[in-house]
């Protein structure tokens, strides 16, 4: 194997006495879909915020395509190709929908008129078309979630964090982000995903890392996980159904 | 309707360079102060309005360019005219103290003394043109777009590859270079400088209070703030002092930012727009 | 130094405000002012010395900050932050320069009996009025914090602070523990403001000053911190004499500020603040 798209060594946070993420070894291979399970509380999405420079770590490396993370603010984490969406979606209210991607197109062209031809693109590709011209207020939530991918792809990142963007959303709104992020992930960006819906992301992921408590404690291919047994206990151990239809 | 709009827009615009020929010293005094107050209010806009970052220091800004211009005019002989270009400096306790600054009138062009108020009424124009052109053309461009998204949330901004600190550094930075060179104006348009009435809350309260009336964050809300509110302050001004009703000006003005935040937080400039379009 | 209990009991009504409901209350140092004329009003019409008619003043600016929470501030509580700067920046120009209609300009000073007298206190020589706004002061703070610590209504109040939403959840009225809230923090610079009246000359525009002073001394302390806010007072009143004594009395202020700046950069969340999670 080639050398790892994404990294790190020993990774670890703690707010207080909680040890949030302790000691955590993860690597990814380019254009690797990577799914990130645990129960509420695991340390999933201070993982996230950890790779995409939002806390710095207590102790640990983090490399990204051959070069360190450590001490990079957010917005240069992601013009070196790292993306992230937000678990709870952040649009910029009162701007268009097509603004709020160009916002991330700026990134890649800081010509204003390149960008706005970009994001557009992006627009259309995500279905948000319609929409385009209409405050970020006006959406749907299922429609918020799109547009959060949208805005995260216009910065073309070569690895996209995504942190829960199905919550909430109905079947046949899952179904089609499902799709949404096949699609991307075959336009070369690989992937790393955070999801309560396990069906899906059994579905979408070449090999599954379950978190509890910060560490890792289990790992493989999507069917092997699903019955360790160990999984089965930490999402059991606080009584928590193992594929929670929310 | 839209058409017709712009159209009256730009007649009333092309109308205001001959108002000093038509009407009468009152009024020549009335349009340079709503283009003074048009260009401060448009300058707080790029920080206040476009950016979200409240600046009630703006009046400071002012002081101090007012100031700068005074002092290198008096006592080095520089022209203002140089003084507006390049007033970035500045400590205030070594501008004099508190104790007022008077400049004496020469009437000398030159120096940025004009003995024909009209003057003064083009050269407000001219800043306050130009400093919306500047705006106007700034808005469809990254740094607009990176300002407005900026306002409504930093975080998501820093994780779109946006580096938020230089851009408010930036936006602040022109801001108040351009409030600097207003306060130049100011120095040479009043003659005479005190503190307390170049400096302080109150200034910055009629600045800001004319943009968020107009609409903060868009192109025209400055200047159409100014239109509607520098004629009515001064009237009031007038009448209140007349009555000897000191501070009676600055309760209403405090009435209209507490209305205006509960009934009508995005101006008055989008809700023409809306208007217009329909 | 004895000023330092009204610089507590200012910053106390702040941090209270902005613990609470996280809007900064920009009006603060004019609320105070307002607390000064009541006293100068009751002082000169109805010969009440201020050391009892502080109780008044609190009482009349308890029901100014409850009426301005529940009928301006209430709305806009989850409004972006700098519509709330300028709707609180709205009330100060109104309620300053109401004062300067009502007032007019000039310095004015109330007059108690206990002012002119001084007493030996161990080795110095004190005012009596400096000493008992020093004790008034601190015996308020101490109230106000068994009054959040003790009963239910402080305690409905620390808990709509924590989680508004849980506190909902759980049946608290949180708009009328929001109002309460603002009342007392309103009520604490009311009483300052008695205090210190018969001790400083004072006219309308101070209160753009006060305000000032007591957003230093919270950031100082620590945002939110009830302990942070009094121990802050205490500091900055000692910093400030001392630069008065030590350098030239009208660089006191910049004391204070340097004191400012320097725990802004050592420890940004203040001496008693949490850190935000």
């Amino acid at each position: 194997m080639s050398a790892p798209l994404l990294e790190t060594r020993g990774l670890s946070k703690h707010f207080g006495g909680v040890h949030a993420v302790a000691g955590l070894d993860l690597a990814m291979a380019e254009g690797e879909v990577l799914g990130l399970i645990g129960p509420n509380g695991a340390g999933k999405t201070t993982v996230f915020n950890l790779l995409s420079g939002f806390l710095r770590p207590d102790a640990g490396a983090i490399r990204f395509r051959g070069g360190s993370l450590l001490g990079q603010s957010p917005h240069a984490i992601c013009r070196r190709g790292l993306a992230r969406t937000f678990q709870i979606v952040r649009p910029f209210p009162r701007l268009s929908v097509l603004d709020n991607v160009m916002v991330g197109a700026l990134a890649r062209h800081p010509a204003a008129p390149r960008a706005r031809a970009h994001a557009r693109a992006i627009v259309e590709r995500l279905g948000l078309g319609a929409k385009a011209a209409q405050p970020a207020a006006g959406l749907t939530l299922a429609e918020r979630k799109r547009l959060e991918l949208a805005r995260a792809l216009a910065t073309e990142p070569a690895l996209l964090l995504l942190d829960e963007v199905m919550a909430g959303l109905n079947a046949t709104e899952i179904a089609g982000v499902v799709a949404l992020i096949r699609e991307i992930h075959r336009g070369g960006v690989s992937i790393l995903i955070t999801e309560h819906n396990m069906r899906a992301v059994m579905a979408l992921s070449h090999r599954i890392v379950v978190l509890n408590f910060g560490e890792i404690v289990a790992e493989g291919a999507p069917a092997a996980v699903a019955n360790h047994p160990r999984v089965v206990e930490a999402y059991l151990g606080e009584e928590y159904v193992a594929a929670p239809s929310r | 309707m839209r058409r017709v709009a712009i159209a009256a827009a730009v007649a009333l615009l092309a109308m205001l360079p001959l108002v000093p020929s038509v009407f009468g010293s009152y009024a020549v005094t009335l349009f340079t102060l709503i283009f003074f107050y048009g260009f401060l209010g448009q300058a707080w806009n790029i920080v206040g309005g476009y950016a979200g970052q409240l600046s009630a220091g703006h009046a400071a800004f002012l002081g101090i360019g007012a100031y700068t211009a005074a002092l290198l005019s008096v006592e080095r002989g520089v022209t203002p005219w140089l003084g507006m270009c390049r007033i970035i400096v500045s400590n205030t306790e070594a501008l004099g103290g508190a104790v007022g600054y008077y400049i004496t009138f020469t009437g000398d062009p030159r120096q940025f003394q004009f003995q024909d108020a009209r003057a003064y009424y083009y050269v407000a124009l001219v800043m306050m043109l130009a400093v919306t052109g500047i705006v106007a053309w700034l808005e469809r461009r990254r740094f607009g777009v990176y300002l407005s998204a900026i306002r409504e949330d930093e975080s998501a901004c820093e994780a779109l590859g946006v580096n938020t600190f230089r851009y408010k550094m930036l936006a602040m930075m022109l801001s108040s270079f351009l409030t600097g060179i207003g306060g130049a104006f100011y120095a040479f348009y009043l003659f005479s400088l005190q503190p307390a009435s170049v400096f302080g809350i109150p200034l910055s309260v009629e600045i800001i209070i004319r943009a968020i009336v107009g609409g903060a964050g868009t192109v025209l809300g400055p200047i159409l703030g100014s239109f509607i509110l520098s004629p009515l302050a001064e009237l009031a001004r007038y009448y209140f002092a007349q009555g000897g009703w000191h501070g009676a000006h600055l309760v209403v003005y405090g009435l209209l930012l507490i209305a205006v935040v509960l009934f009508l937080p995005e101006g008055a400039y989008p809700r023409l727009a809306r208007l217009f379009r329909r | 130094m004895l000023f330092g209990g009204v610089f507590s009991l200012m910053a106390v009504g702040l941090t209270l405000i902005f613990g609470v409901m996280r809007v900064v209350n920009f009006a603060h140092g004019d609320m105070m002012v307002w607390g000064m004329y009541l006293a100068w009003l009751m002082a000169t019409r109805g010969g009440v010395d201020p050391y009892l008619g502080f109780v008044v003043c609190a009482a009349a600016l308890f029901v100014l900050g409850f009426v301005v929470q529940r009928v301006l501030v209430q709305r806009i509580v989850d409004a972006p932050h700098e519509m709330q700067i300028l709707l609180m920046l709205g009330v100060a120009l109104v309620l300053e320069n109401l004062a300067l209609l009502l007032f007019g300009p000039e310095p004015q000073r109330v007059r108690s009996a206990l002012a002119q007298s001084t007493v030996w206190l161990g080795p110095v020589f004190v005012d009596v009025a400096r000493l008992i706004a020093f004790a008034v002061a601190v015996l308020l703070t101490l109230l106000l914090s068994l009054f959040l610590y003790r009963t239910d209504v402080g305690r409905s109040i620390r808990a709509a602070a924590d989680n508004p939403y849980g506190a909902l959840v759980i049946g608290t009225d949180v708009r009328r523990v929001y109002a309460v809230a603002f009342g007392v923090g309103a009520a604490c610079v009311g009483a300052a403001g008695a205090l210190v009246a018969p001790l400083l000359p004072f006219q309308p525009p101070m209160g753009l000053q006060l305000s000032v002073a007591s957003f230093n001394i919270v950031i100082i302390g620590g945002m939110g911190s009830l302990l942070g806010a009094f121990v802050g007072g205490l500091i900055v009143a000692v910093a400030e004499s001392l630069g008065a004594v030590f350098l030239k009395p009208s660089l006191k202020e910049l004391v204070s500020f340097s004191l400012l700046v320097l725990i802004l950069l050592f420890r940004p969340a203040g001496i008693f603040g949490r850190r935000a999670s």
